[in-house]
């Protein structure tokens, strides 16, 4: 806890001694905040794996109903898939789980969880996180968690089946959906959770406020630090109302409390309120960090100054301050009283102001660019394009009369997966093929890089646009059998089209899963910069640098993030580093950097 | 909350230097700080709860003492109060460099602190016994003057059920965590007693009395606005 | 490849085509600002893509440009917030509903509806009410005001071509309405995960000629009141 007292002074020797620590302190219960990043990322990729295998399986129960599951359909017990063929209840124990799975054991950990502690610290030039060692508990917390969630596949009534957002009183009393153990396990799961992300996000707000580099004033941040500090705030305050829930849920599951039970007059709408008041911060929890890194990427691949750099950091903290007075557009359909829709019509759309400012300034950055087509500029253009359509197709459910018919359908699921996966996926992806060298020391391949990125743009288009086309058809979302329905039965040669579409853009995942293993130990040896960065964490030698991060000290700060073609400089990138006196010399050399040593 | 700008201090109790000025405050306690806001959120989620749940079905809620205690809980409130004051004089006793006053206050705050979840205990258990759980099925609390007429064998034995499951159900969620943030800062005091025993904490560097001073003075905080709203309201 | 369509089905009710219109607006325009932007997008990447020997321009943004593109989307969204607001409380609140409506009470239990009649005194809770399963049927030329009542969990009221949905809240009476505009036979289905049988839970709404009605519901009556039999001639 005392690493504020690693001042520079004690650099060298801390290196020296760090060096001989065991492997276990190395790799497993490390306070290294890179290492932990790299624990998230390995942990949270599996889960991402996860996720989308059970959306596999969905996706097979939708395209070829009653069908047996090919290949592995003789794995499934009786009471989830007997032959291969899926229940209704592990159906909806399956759309449950995807969900679970991929909110916050995959991206929410993809985004805060390694981006928070890999490029916090490099970005803003500390030598570690604030409290190294609550860092470590905070990644040995979720680890059990994802294991109860796991676990809860296996136990008696299979895994919880009343939908990601729980809804009271189908998630209150096993009565109703005949799952007990597993939601019981879902509700702690997600408790201990909690723990782990409220103690991520103290520590990066503590970082950040107080272990910024001399000269890294606020306004001089790279804008994925902005983006995680203001998402560790919303981390902070808005999953301990999610606790408070889970808790009262909990209890209502077990000890049979009433809270949101109606027959002993609790309020099952409650329940709504308390998730989604956390549940609307969290939506920009799962985006906000993907915008950050977005702007990184694309700044330096066109190689220009972001626009409007003001603009969007403004425009974070205003979808960030907003997300707090719109939850109530997830329940227009609920029973909530009419006139609260329409306060909360007004506020969300609003929200379309900031999320334009920052698509046009995006636009704005490459506008008269120099622009590099590298595999993560690919995922960042990728995520543009796609938050477009997610944002806008977020209007028409924001207009609460247009809202009526297209709620709970796969409109909605369209939506939702052109932010979080248009957005949010292509983000991480952007993330790291953009950070592995950093991280690993090598480059990944980019011949495989644009291989994965096309067939996964073109895949997932083919799978989540035509969803937007299904839900105007009136096809609803969470049904195990849409066929049940005369009118959607027509729908069936969309649906399969989709299934055939999720399993391409599942199969190409494997390319970057090959791409990622194979680079981590034959790719090509990485420069000490080689995207030409300004930011800090390119100019700490080593990749990943050694414990202190910057072994000259801590380093100085001259200049914002992104004087890419300044004119002060004749190379087209001006690091933060290099001191006013320096900038007018003919080039700044990126290999070997003269900056390693901090001069 | 005593400042400890006139306090005379160590390099341990500021920032440090070398970084830009940010908030002016060492990690750790900027740390704690954030740390209580999302405990704020935490307990607006069930106290937010018991006021929704309490508006919706006012039937389900009873007058002040008619079931629970308010003399006893009054008394308790008094004593938590105190041990801030034990505590406060802890965390002054050490910037003075005090040792003997640091570990004679902590004692005094631990042993009231730990008296408060005693009494809360027993306040648990009579009104358990008094039917007042917060199991909707088994909720069947009468008032504590109609169980004591009952227990006496009067008339009152069938006195009517006052309240309902819902005022059980959120008493015990808001108390009973109330409950486990005090008896956890127990522990924590009693390590940092630990610590002042084997003469961890100086006058240039006490940061563990002051973190665990401000998480005292919050819970301390939290029950005052508890005690006035499930107790007097 | 019909099924590809951004075109609604034509709707059967009196707000349908108000709501389709709605959403054609929002069609038009969002459909106008996904193609220019993501035109101008690849057309910068096109135009600026990397060329040896040019360089980035320079540019920190322009505050003139940015205000433009702040005001322009906020104008259009509040216009379509605007648009909104009536039509949202024509449908949604109950004071809307028009005084001379039938009053149908729907019961949503895991996994049916259970449509309550009010018979022929046109009043809900009397003898004469009638129940029947997963059937709305209704006539034409007047609303139906649906009381919604669930006796479990959530449950959505969903008539896709009546551009209807209201979920269903245990514990919450829920009202709304609707007239429709053809005569039909038109699904309803539940939009809100309900349990194992979710996918099941669907009935229909028929929709008949005002005369018919009579005939549909003088059917369902369990026993017609004996009229007093006619002297035989």
């Amino acid at each position: 806890m005392a690493t504020t007292a690693a001042t520079s002074g004690h650099h060298d020797t801390d290196t020296e001694h760090h060096h001989k620590l065991g492997f276990i302190r190395t790799y497993i219960f490390s306070t290294d905040h890179k290492m932990i990043a790299k624990q998230f990322l390995i942990v949270s990729l599996l889960f991402l794996l996860l996720g989308g295998l059970l959306a596999g399986l969905v996706r097979w129960q939708l395209g070829f109903p009653g069908q047996p599951i090919p290949f592995i359909g003789g794995l499934f017990s009786d009471t989830t898939a007997p032959g291969g063929i899926v229940l209704p209840e592990f159906y909806n124990a399956l759309v449950t789980m995807h969900a679970t799975f991929m909110i916050f054991f995959a991206i929410m950990p993809l985004l805060v969880g390694v981006w928070g502690n890999f490029l916090i610290p490099l970005q803003i030039g500390a030598p570690d996180m604030a409290f190294p060692r609550l860092n470590t508990a905070s990644f040995w917390i979720s680890v059990p968690a994802g294991f109860l969630m796991l676990a809860s596949f296996f136990v008696d009534g299979g895994a919880a089946g009343a939908g990601w957002t729980a809804y009271a009183p189908l998630s209150a009393n096993s009565e109703y959906s005949g799952v007990h153990m597993g939601q019981i396990l879902w509700l702690v799961s997600l408790t201990i959770l909690g723990f782990s992300s409220i103690t991520g996000a103290v520590n990066y707000v503590t970082t950040v406020i107080n272990m910024r580099a001399p000269g890294m004033t606020w306004f001089r941040l790279p804008l994925p630090v902005w983006a995680l500090f203001i998402t560790s705030w919303l981390l902070l305050l808005a999953i301990p109302i999610l606790t408070g829930g889970l808790i009262m849920l909990l209890f209502d599951q077990t000890i049979g409390t009433g809270f949101f039970n109606a027959p002993t007059d609790g309020e099952p709408l409650l329940w709504q309120h308390i998730f989604w008041y956390f549940g609307h911060p969290e939506v920009y929890i799962l985006i906000l960090p993907a915008m950050g890194l977005v702007s990184e990427v694309i700044s330096n691949r066109s190689r220009k100054p972001i626009f409007g750099y003001h603009a969007m950091v403004i425009a974070i903290a205003s979808i960030a301050f907003l997300g707090w007075v719109v939850w109530g557009h997830h329940m227009f359909q609920s029973g909530m009283n009419p006139l609260l829709g329409t306060t909360f019509m007004i506020s969300t759309i609003v929200i379309a102001v900031p999320s334009a400012i920052k698509t046009f300034n995006w636009m704005g950055t490459l506008w008269r660019g120099d622009i590099h087509f590298d595999a993560p500029m690919l995922h960042a253009l990728a995520f543009v394009s796609m938050f477009v359509i997610g944002g806008l197709s977020g209007i028409f459910m924001a207009s609460a009369p247009v809202d009526i018919y297209i709620h709970d359908t796969y409109f909605i699921v369209a939506h939702l997966h052109y932010v979080l996966f248009g957005g949010s996926l292509f983000g991480i992806f952007a993330g790291i093929t953009f950070w592995f060298p950093k991280m690993f020391g090598r480059m990944m391949s980019p011949t495989l890089g644009k291989i994965h990125f096309w067939l996964t743009f073109v895949a997932y288009n083919a799978v989540f646009f035509p969803m937007h086309n299904l839900g105007l058809k009136g096809h609803m979302r969470r049904i195990y059998d849409p066929n049940q329905y005369e009118f959607l039965q027509p729908l069936q040669g969309l649906n399969t089209f989709i299934t055939i579409a999720a399993f391409v853009l599942i199969s190409s995942q494997l390319i970057f899963a090959v791409n990622f293993f194979w680079s981590m130990y034959a790719g090509e040896k990485a420069v000490q910069n080689p995207w030409k960065s300004n930011t800090l964490e390119w100019t700490a030698a080593g990749h990943p640098p050694g414990h202190g991060n910057f072994p000259g000290g801590t380093p100085r700060v001259h200049r914002g993030p992104y004087e890419y073609s300044s004119p002060k400089s004749t190379d087209d990138f001006l690091p933060q580093i290099v001191p006013p006196d320096r900038v007018l010399r003919p080039a700044v050399p990126h290999e070997p950097s003269p900056l390693v040593t901090g001069d | 909350m005593t400042s400890h700008a006139h306090a005379v201090h160590g390099d341990m109790m500021v920032p440090d230097q070398t970084f830009e000025p940010g908030m002016r405050i060492y990690n750790m306690k900027l740390g704690m700080w954030v740390f209580l806001l999302s405990e704020v959120m935490f307990f607006t989620s069930l106290i937010g709860t018991y006021i929704i749940l309490r508006f919706a079905h006012p039937d389900h809620f009873a007058d002040p003492g008619v079931v629970l205690n308010v003399t006893l809980t009054a008394f308790n409130t008094f004593f938590l109060i105190c041990s801030s004051v034990t505590m406060v004089k802890a965390f002054a006793a050490i910037q003075k460099g005090d040792q003997k006053g640091l570990k004679l206050w902590l004692l005094a705050t631990i042993v009231i602190g730990a008296a408060f979840v005693g009494i809360q205990a027993v306040e648990y258990a009579t009104l358990a016994e008094e039917g007042f759980v917060p199991a909707a099925a088994e909720y069947h609390a009468v008032g504590r003057a109609a169980h004591e007429a009952g227990a006496a064998g009067a008339a009152g034995a069938e006195a009517p059920i006052v309240g309902g499951p819902l005022y059980g159900a959120t008493f015990y969620t808001m108390t009973g965590f109330h409950g486990a943030h005090v008896s956890i800062g127990v522990l924590c005091l009693i390590f940092v007693l630990i610590r002042a025993m084997r003469g961890s904490y100086t006058a240039a560097d006490h940061r563990g009395v002051e973190l665990i001073g401000l998480y005292w003075h919050f819970v301390d905080l939290v029950w005052i606005i508890l005690f006035t709203i499930v107790y007097l309201i | 490849m019909e099924n590809w369509s951004w075109l609604l089905d034509q709707s059967a009710s009196t707000v349908g085509p108000e709501i389709d219109r709605l959403y054609y607006w929002i069609l038009w325009i969002t459909g106008i600002v996904f193609v220019a932007t993501e035109v101008t997008l690849v057309w910068f990447l096109v135009k600026y893509r990397h060329r040896e020997g040019r360089k980035a321009e320079y540019i920190h943004g322009n505050t003139k440009v940015e205000i433009v593109w702040t005001a322009v989307p906020a104008v259009i969204v509040l216009w379509i917030a605007l648009a909104s607001r009536s039509l949202w409380a024509e449908i949604k609140d109950p004071a809307h509903i028009p005084p001379n409506s039938m009053r149908v009470l729907v019961t949503a239990k895991q996994f049916e509806w259970n449509v309550t009649y009010p018979g022929p005194d046109e009043e809900l809770g009397t003898g004469d009410d009638f129940t029947v399963r997963n059937r709305l049927d209704i006539p034409m030329g007047r609303p139906t005001a649906l009381l919604l009542q669930s006796e479990d969990v959530i449950h959505s009221f969903f008539v896709p071509l009546f551009r209807l949905k209201q979920d269903v809240v245990p514990g919450m009476d829920t009202h709304m309405w609707f007239e429709p505009t053809r005569t039909g036979v038109f699904p309803i289905g539940c939009a809100e995960l309900c349990g194992i049988g979710h996918t099941r839970m669907r009935g229909t709404l028929t929709v008949h000629a005002a005369a018919d009605y009579q005939t549909w519901v003088n059917e369902q009556l369990p026993a017609p009141p004996a009229p007093p039999a006619p002297p035989a001639p």
